[in-house]
């Protein structure tokens, strides 16, 4: 009776590590290969293999010598940065209106930014483009940070909104007794308390931000403007229809690297900051 | 190489005494790449030596559609920050209304192009863009294993596809798993459209739609030739050809994998690599033609031009750069360094171009025989006649459909797309 | 919510007070709400305006200033031939169009029910207390966290049928018989847009799931077991009811992201007929073929799809979206 009982307890232990060891492999596994891609070099990138065959920074060289990829990394952390940081200040104070006070509407607007967030980029990109080049902001970082607003801001909201719904009231309560106005109450009673909040939501939108490619391609029209992802797109081999895997991956992986390294800090943050933006719906 | 100094004496000694004056900052779009683009600011930093004006280059996406989309959004918003674009042959039409009329300009030069290239940049009368380079295909052969199995270059798709099959089988029996016959451009896209004009064409059946704007693609003899091609699918050529562009069959080519290979110049030079398996034992030929009437072989014609913006800050100086980008100085240079086919028909005889590129006197011939796409007559919906093109003969090719069946179906289509005119 | 009245329990120092406190929040709530509604007005809302408008007119990109009125014509006209026949023209009767309609929601279907399946997988895995649990959850991470663009290439690299890993991965271990080509056939391109989705995107389930799972309280399980429930049982009536909530919200903002699916299939499968989505058609028309109005049509009623369907789920579903009471 023990005995087979142990071996169901194995059996079941072995079944689970392999569900693990599975999970694990399926994840990393495409960009393990590109790693792997991005060492090689020649005709040998059309050779399948699956251990390290070959060591060339060739490839990476190459990705720091075209264009100006150094340039662009810069482009991307500064319009990431921004639109994440303008972001949270409209939506930190729109958040609070959204979940600490009660006015005729408001479920309604949550709706609206809903709305907005499940706009289809194609629909928009003729019209921001004109946007754009009315106000003068075409080919800066600006006209980036400008359009990427309207991905940026519903999510931040939304989830923003479900994190202050959570706090206490008893915090707020006590600092309106003090005679705090709404501004104050934001900045001193409920910043500190949401920092991990601004961290995630923050950190999710920064991710957005530097993963879009539309809205980069379109309103950018030079080296010095654009960014990776678009930088990456215009990877080039050494002729019109040559298509530089290496290099490519090499880039892939020059980009992919801060985002894991950043996933990997803030992985516990993200894990929180989704169980507020999902679950209270 | 030295440059030719009479030539630039001739194209910049005007372009010198008036621009040293007022120095222009000019901008110009390319979806050329890596070599390419080492070579055109090279070129640039000439121009910007002789006429003192600067030129910034704007790459772009390598895939043309991603280039087009782009181009059209940029002219239609009236970007004056772009003064020249490098065009695709078939765009002309497409963008006519936004480029200048280079006639007057380029008055003096245009009789040195192949006249077909330049018609092909002329709508309405009014000079588009000047010719930079053309392309076009050529059918790429294993020497060393037609030379063992003692075939001759084929000449016909039918020999083609027989002498594939009989290599391809008797050096899988070798041992050679992976052999295989025949690789071209096959994925739905504009590359297929090239692909099935030259099926189409050298089998007598048209080109789609004819210079006068009639649609001729229902025909039996383009019927027959698009299913011979399906026909190649899983027997001469992968299954995987149906999502192959050029660089998939360079690929397989490159890796001694295929006996035949339909594609562009630009692989010839990489084949010819150190680390090519099919180094010094592949040549090329010109693509091989059908049976009925009228029938021989025919090769699209491609290649890039240069054309100025309307909303251009600095007409004048834009001008200059594009001649002097399809001068025949710079042209001779980029045919010897980085294989691109010339339009200037005097430079097939040059003795350092065929030093250079011993293989460009093989494609004087194949270039003869080059027919364009019917982006002339079709004017702005052309894409979208290609894209239907393509549609039809990918089905084809997947077996969706025998090519009689689909081209009636596109032959409505086009009708209807084409209304009461193009 | 249909009251403006504050519902806060503010401190009881009188009536009027408290009223004057109300009507100052609200003020304020108003003055914070306002930027943000100003910045969606102007960077969503007039846009989307333009494309609705655009899609009326004959607009074409030469010609956007100049475009005319047309009413309906570009959704549905009717057209009388030579020959006295009627037809019916427009995107309400072009097969192109409905093709894409019914590919995207194949696909928006499909990626998300097996995400969702997959995400609930991962996160029982991810919510049992193991050695080595946060490495795993960083690792499922990474794919989420790689640009779009650059998972397309990389996937379309090893779905290449020559020289793919996946092919000779899948003879090796006996899969596969031939080798196949993913993204070149009609069957098999909607297949390989899946896995990628899915790759990409479970991770983002998973954790919303798991976010789900870790508010279970743990003593319900133990209760359970101790009344000797099957696990399989525990399952669908413990877990799956309480994590409801979070699945609901996890598949409508994957439901939005699936039906506007645009990058992923560009780069892997542009003119697959067999994969072309509504955005996919819809950028075709607007830049590649010179049909601005119709294109915008169509981006139109890509968004009149999703809100419809948007609206549906959320009814059907009964997700609250109400930001709650409090």
């Amino acid at each position: 009776m023990g005995a087979t009982f142990d071996l169901w307890k194995l059996i079941k232990t072995v079944l689970f590590y392999t569900a693990v060891v599975f999970i694990v492999v399926v994840s990393v596994f495409p960009f393990y290969y590109a790693i792997l891609t991005s060492f090689k070099q020649g005709t040998d990138i059309f050779r399948i293999s699956y251990w390290p065959t070959s060591f060339s920074l060739e490839n990476y060289q190459a990705v720091f010598s075209q264009g100006s990829f150094p340039r662009n990394l810069l482009n991307s952390v500064f319009v990431a940065s921004v639109t994440v940081i303008l972001a949270l200040f409209l939506a930190v104070t729109a958040a609070f209106a959204l979940s600490r006070v009660r006015f005729r509407g408001r479920g309604f607007l949550l709706m609206v930014i809903l709305a907005v967030s499940m706009f289809p980029q194609i629909a928009v990109l003729s019209g921001l483009f004109e946007l754009i080049r009315a106000l003068g902001i075409y080919n800066t970082p600006w006209a980036l940070i400008f359009s990427y607003t309207i991905f940026t801001l519903p999510f931040t909201v939304w989830v923003l909104t479900t994190f202050m719904r959570d706090l206490p009231i008893e915090i707020e309560e006590a600092a309106i007794v003090d005679g705090a106005t709404p501004w104050v109450i934001i900045t001193r009673v409920f910043m500190p308390l949401m920092w991990p909040a601004l961290v995630t939501t923050g950190l999710l939108a920064f991710i957005g931000a530097w993963n879009e490619f539309l809205f980069a391609l379109t309103f950018t029209s030079s080296n010095d403007t654009r960014t990776v992802p678009v930088a990456i797109a215009l990877l080039s081999g050494g002729s019109q229809y040559e298509v530089p895997w290496g290099i490519i991956m090499a880039a892939s992986v020059i980009v992919t690297v801060p985002l894991v390294i950043l996933v990997l800090i803030f992985q516990r943050k993200i894990v929180s900051g989704l169980t507020a933006g999902g679950v209270k719906g | 190489m030295k440059i030719n100094k009479l030539l630039v004496g001739l194209l910049t000694s005007v372009t010198l005494v008036a621009s040293v004056a007022q120095a222009a900052e000019l901008s110009m779009v390319s979806g050329d790449t890596g070599n390419g683009l080492e070579f055109l600011r090279t070129q640039l930093d000439k121009f910007e030596a002789d006429t003192g004006n600067t030129v910034t280059i704007v790459p772009m996406p390598s895939s043309t559609s991603d280039q087009f989309g782009q181009y059209k959004l940029w002219l239609a918003a009236g970007n004056a920050d772009i003064d020249v674009y490098q065009t695709d042959v078939i765009w002309a039409p497409q963008l006519a209304d936004q480029f200048l009329d280079l006639t007057d300009a380029a008055k003096d030069v245009v009789s040195q192009h192949f006249p077909s290239i330049i018609e092909s940049q002329t709508v309405d009368g009014k000079l588009v863009a000047l010719p930079a380079f053309t392309d076009a295909p050529a059918l790429f052969y294993r020497k060393d294993l037609l030379e063992k199995y003692s075939k001759p270059v084929p000449t016909t798709w039918d020999e083609m596809a027989a002498t594939a099959k009989e290599i391809q089988d008797a050096e899988r029996a070798a041992g050679n798993a992976e052999m295989y016959g025949f690789v071209f451009q096959g994925n739905a896209y504009e590359g297929l459209t090239c692909n099935a004009l030259e099926w189409v064409k050298s089998n007598g059946g048209g080109q789609i739609v004819e210079a006068d704007g009639t649609i001729s693609i229902n025909n039996p003899q383009a019927a027959a030739a698009i299913d011979r091609a399906a026909a190649w699918i899983g027997t001469i050529a992968p299954e995987g050809n149906l999502a192959y562009q050029e660089e998939e069959s360079r690929g397989v080519w490159q890796l001694g994998n295929s006996v035949f290979m339909r594609n562009w110049p630009y692989a010839y030079a990489l084949s010819a690599g150190d680390d090519s398996a099919v180094k010094g034992k592949f040549e090329v030929a010109p693509l091989p033609g059908g049976d009925g009437e009228g029938s021989g072989s025919a090769a699209t014609l491609g290649g890039w031009n240069v054309a100025v913006s309307k909303y251009s800050s600095d007409p004048e100086e834009a001008i200059k750069l594009a001649l002097y980008l399809s001068s025949t100085e710079v042209q001779k240079e980029r045919s010897i360094n980085q294989s691109n086919l010339p339009t200037i028909e005097a430079l097939y005889d040059d003795a350092d171009v065929l030093k250079a590129s011993p293989f460009m006197a093989n494609w004087k011939e194949i270039f003869q025989n080059a027919v364009p796409r019917p982006s002339a007559p079709t004017k702005i919906k052309y894409n979208e006649v290609s894209s239907l093109f393509w549609s039809a003969v990918h089905s084809t090719l997947s077996g969706n459909g025998t090519a009689a069946e689909n081209l009636e179906g596109l032959e409505a289509d086009l009708t209807d797309l084409k209304g009461d005119a193009w | 919510m249909a009251t403006d009245v504050m519902a806060e329990p503010v401190v009881q120092t009188g009536v009027k007070i408290k009223s004057e406190l109300m009507q100052q929040r609200v003020r304020a709530a108003q003055l914070f709400l306002l930027p943000m509604l100003l910045a969606l007005a102007v960077v969503a809302g007039w846009p989307l305006l333009r494309s609705i408008y655009f899609s009326f007119t004959d607009a074409s990109l030469n010609n956007i200033d100049g475009a005319e009125w047309i009413g309906f014509g570009n959704y549905l006209r009717v057209q009388t031939l030579d020959s006295g026949a009627v037809r019916y023209r427009g995107l309400l009767v072009d097969p192109a169009w409905w093709n894409a309609v019914w590919n995207t929601l194949r696909f928006a279907v499909l990626s998300v029910s097996l995400e969702a399946v997959l995400g609930m997988l991962v996160a029982l895995v991810l919510n049992a207390e193991f050695r080595g649990r946060g490495i795993v959850r960083a690792a499922i991470l990474i794919p989420w966290a790689i640009p779009t663009i650059v998972s397309a290439k990389m996937w379309s690299w090893m779905l290449n049928d020559q020289f793919g890993i996946l092919n000779d991965l899948g003879m090796r271990l006996g899969l596969l018989s031939q080798k196949v080509a993913w993204t070149a056939t009609a069957e098999t391109a909607m297949t390989a847009v899946l896995i990628v989705d899915i790759w990409k995107t479970t991770p983002f389930m998973a954790l919303l799931i798991l976010a789900g799972l870790q508010m279970v309280p743990k003593d319900i399980y133990e209760a359970a077991e101790i009344d000797g429930v099957h696990p399989v049982k525990q399952f669908f009536k413990i877990t799956l009811p309480l994590v409801r909530p979070a699945l609901m919200v996890a598949i409508i903002f994957r439901l939005l992201d699936a039906l506007r699916i645009f990058d992923l299939i560009y780069v892997l499968t542009p003119n697959s007929s067999a994969t072309k989505t509504m955005s996919v058609l819809a950028r075709e028309n607007l830049f590649d073929f010179d049909k601005f109005a119709y294109g915008s049509a169509m981006s139109t009623l890509l968004f009149l799809i999703i809100a419809l369907l948007t609206i549906l789920y959320i009814w059907l579903g009964k997700v609250r979206f109400d930001g709650g009471d409090r």
